[in-house]
């Protein structure tokens, strides 16, 4: 295994394997570092095809001595080729990376598999979350599962399908009056009173790890290739600069080849933190109000911020924001040409790949990947009254009379 | 006239262990923090850098953060709560 320790990812500064996530001497932001300089990309390659049919195949890869036990797994989820949605869009060829299926139906199974398995290396007893919701999903069922308890907070004005399929998992369920940011301070700060496992505060440098799994699976599903571009949604940035890291060590390790792909991070209009700093050319983000439909995208004050902002940069990407009439359009796009139904979330980000096809932002011979985080059913409000049903008396003289479809014979 | 000021693991050891503390005589948030420099030796280098704060710190008065408000020129009040926290958790 190649984890070292906690590095600081502004001063470097090195830390030892515990729960910990800020430098002490600056406040940045403390990632896990590897030495991979023993890997050599054939037996590595093997090791990955012969281990579990979950992200834990990808062990080497993340922060433990030896492959974890876990009660509830996560990953491996469907890369669909997406013609139909390709065609309609103009561009060659698009992927989904389908991670709503997941345990508990979106890709917060694969940092909360980690956080836990790291959390309860550690000894503890007691994990915790600030969530939009799919996070506190993943916690309530992961800790349900391996037998800890569990404290999730979320905004109380979250929606009602992701209070309730937290609150079945028997964890204890704390709504928070006011926004996710208010949620995530008051976690910060307990996270400094409790003696408790809170996975994306005093986890987070672990916890973010588990999103490196998203890259590792599309490089291998494509058949050991990085695909050109790859659309991702930004909440706090740690998905989409964790992908990045994935593909750069697989890079480095010389499991792939090539170069990073552009990276596209996708943004509503109502919490567009990145966006607007992407737009005033801006390398930090100001804070603001969220008010918008994809509340689980909903962070006005993102942590991984200026790292995205970076990403997007050096990748030659770009980072932009949809309308929520945009996110609904995109939630019925991916429906109507991939079969698949999306949240809010995943309504943004097939809108933001819309808007790159529009401007011509996608050469002619590019394979893209659009990464789907969370499930439609988690959202359904936002597809609410969006078509018609058919209503009919139970004879075929009403349903022909209704549907105006006359019988062929 | 006095604020208190909510003091992060982070920095307690700089704090000799104080996770809460008062600063008197100070009208706005910088000089809450101006405050708290002179009182704790190497404060000032973990949590500024060109006079303003570094990046990764976050400020609040009574829960807001300082950004929403007037940064470190926000105006502060007797019995307000000045809360510094790390800003890269969540997500």
């Amino acid at each position: 295994m190649a984890v070292e320790a906690l590095k600081c990812k502004e001063c470097r500064a090195t830390y030892p394997l515990d729960a910990r996530y800020v430098c002490e001497g600056c406040f940045g932001p403390l990632e896990v570092a590897y030495d991979f300089s023993g890997f050599e990309a054939e037996s590595t390659r093997r090791r990955i095809q012969a281990g579990p049919h979950d992200i834990w195949r990808y062990s080497d890869f993340l922060p433990f001595e030896s492959r974890p036990k876990t009660a509830l797994a996560a990953g491996i989820t469907p890369l669909v080729r997406a013609d139909r949605l390709a065609e309609q869009l103009g561009v060659r060829e698009v992927w989904v990376k389908n991670d709503a299926a997941n345990p508990t139906h979106s890709f917060k199974d694969r940092v909360v598999t980690v956080a836990l398995a790291k959390a309860q290396e550690l000894g503890y007893q007691v994990v915790a979350c600030a969530s939009t919701g799919n996070l506190a999903n993943a916690v309530a069922a992961h800790a349900a599962a391996a037998g800890l308890e569990s404290y999730v907070f979320v905004p109380s004005d979250l929606e009602e399908q992701k209070i309730l399929a937290t609150g079945v998992y028997g964890t204890n369920l704390v709504a928070v009056e006011g926004n996710y940011d208010d949620v995530n301070r008051l976690c910060t700060e307990l996270s400094g009173e409790r003696d408790w496992a809170f996975v994306n505060v005093n986890m987070r440098p672990y916890y973010s790890e588990g999103s490196k799994t998203v890259g590792y699976e599309i490089a291998e599903q494509l058949g050991w290739e990085l695909p050109d571009r790859v659309v991702v949604p930004v909440a706090s940035g740690s998905l989409i600069t964790k992908i990045a890291r994935g593909f750069e060590e697989w890079l480095e390790v010389g499991l792939v080849e090539g170069e990073l792909p552009k990276f596209n991070g996708a943004q509503a209009e109502g919490c567009s933190p990145v966006a607007q700093a992407w737009d005033a050319g801006r390398d930090f983000c100001a804070p603001v109000k969220p008010n918008t439909i994809a509340k689980s995208l909903a962070i006005g004050n993102p942590a991984d911020g200026p790292y995205t902002l970076d990403l997007a940069t050096r990748s030659g990407g770009a980072i932009d924001a949809v309308t929520d009439d945009e996110i609904r359009a995109g939630i019925k796009l991916l429906a109507e040409t991939t079969g698949i139904f999306t949240e809010t979330a995943g309504g943004v980000t097939t809108a933001t790949l819309a808007k790159l096809a529009e401007r011509g932002d996608i050469g002619a011979d590019e394979r893209v990947v659009l990464v789907i985080t969370g499930e439609g059913l988690k959202t359904l409000d936002a597809v609410r009254g969006s078509f018609e049903t058919i209503d009919v008396q139970p004879t075929v003289e009403s349903f022909t009379a209704a549907a105006g479809v006359e019988a062929v014979a | 006239m006095s604020v208190t000021v909510k003091i992060p693991t982070q920095l307690r050891s700089v704090t000799g262990g104080e996770a809460e503390t008062a600063v008197e005589e100070a009208s706005t948030v910088g000089e809450v923090l101006d405050g708290l420099y002179d009182r704790f030796d190497g404060l000032r280098d973990r949590i500024a850098e060109d006079g303003g704060l570094r990046r990764f710190v976050n400020v609040y008065v009574g829960g807001e953060d300082i950004r929403f408000l007037d940064g470190l020129d926000t105006q502060v009040n007797d019995g307000d709560e000045v809360t510094i926290l790390p800003a890269v958790a969540g997500g």
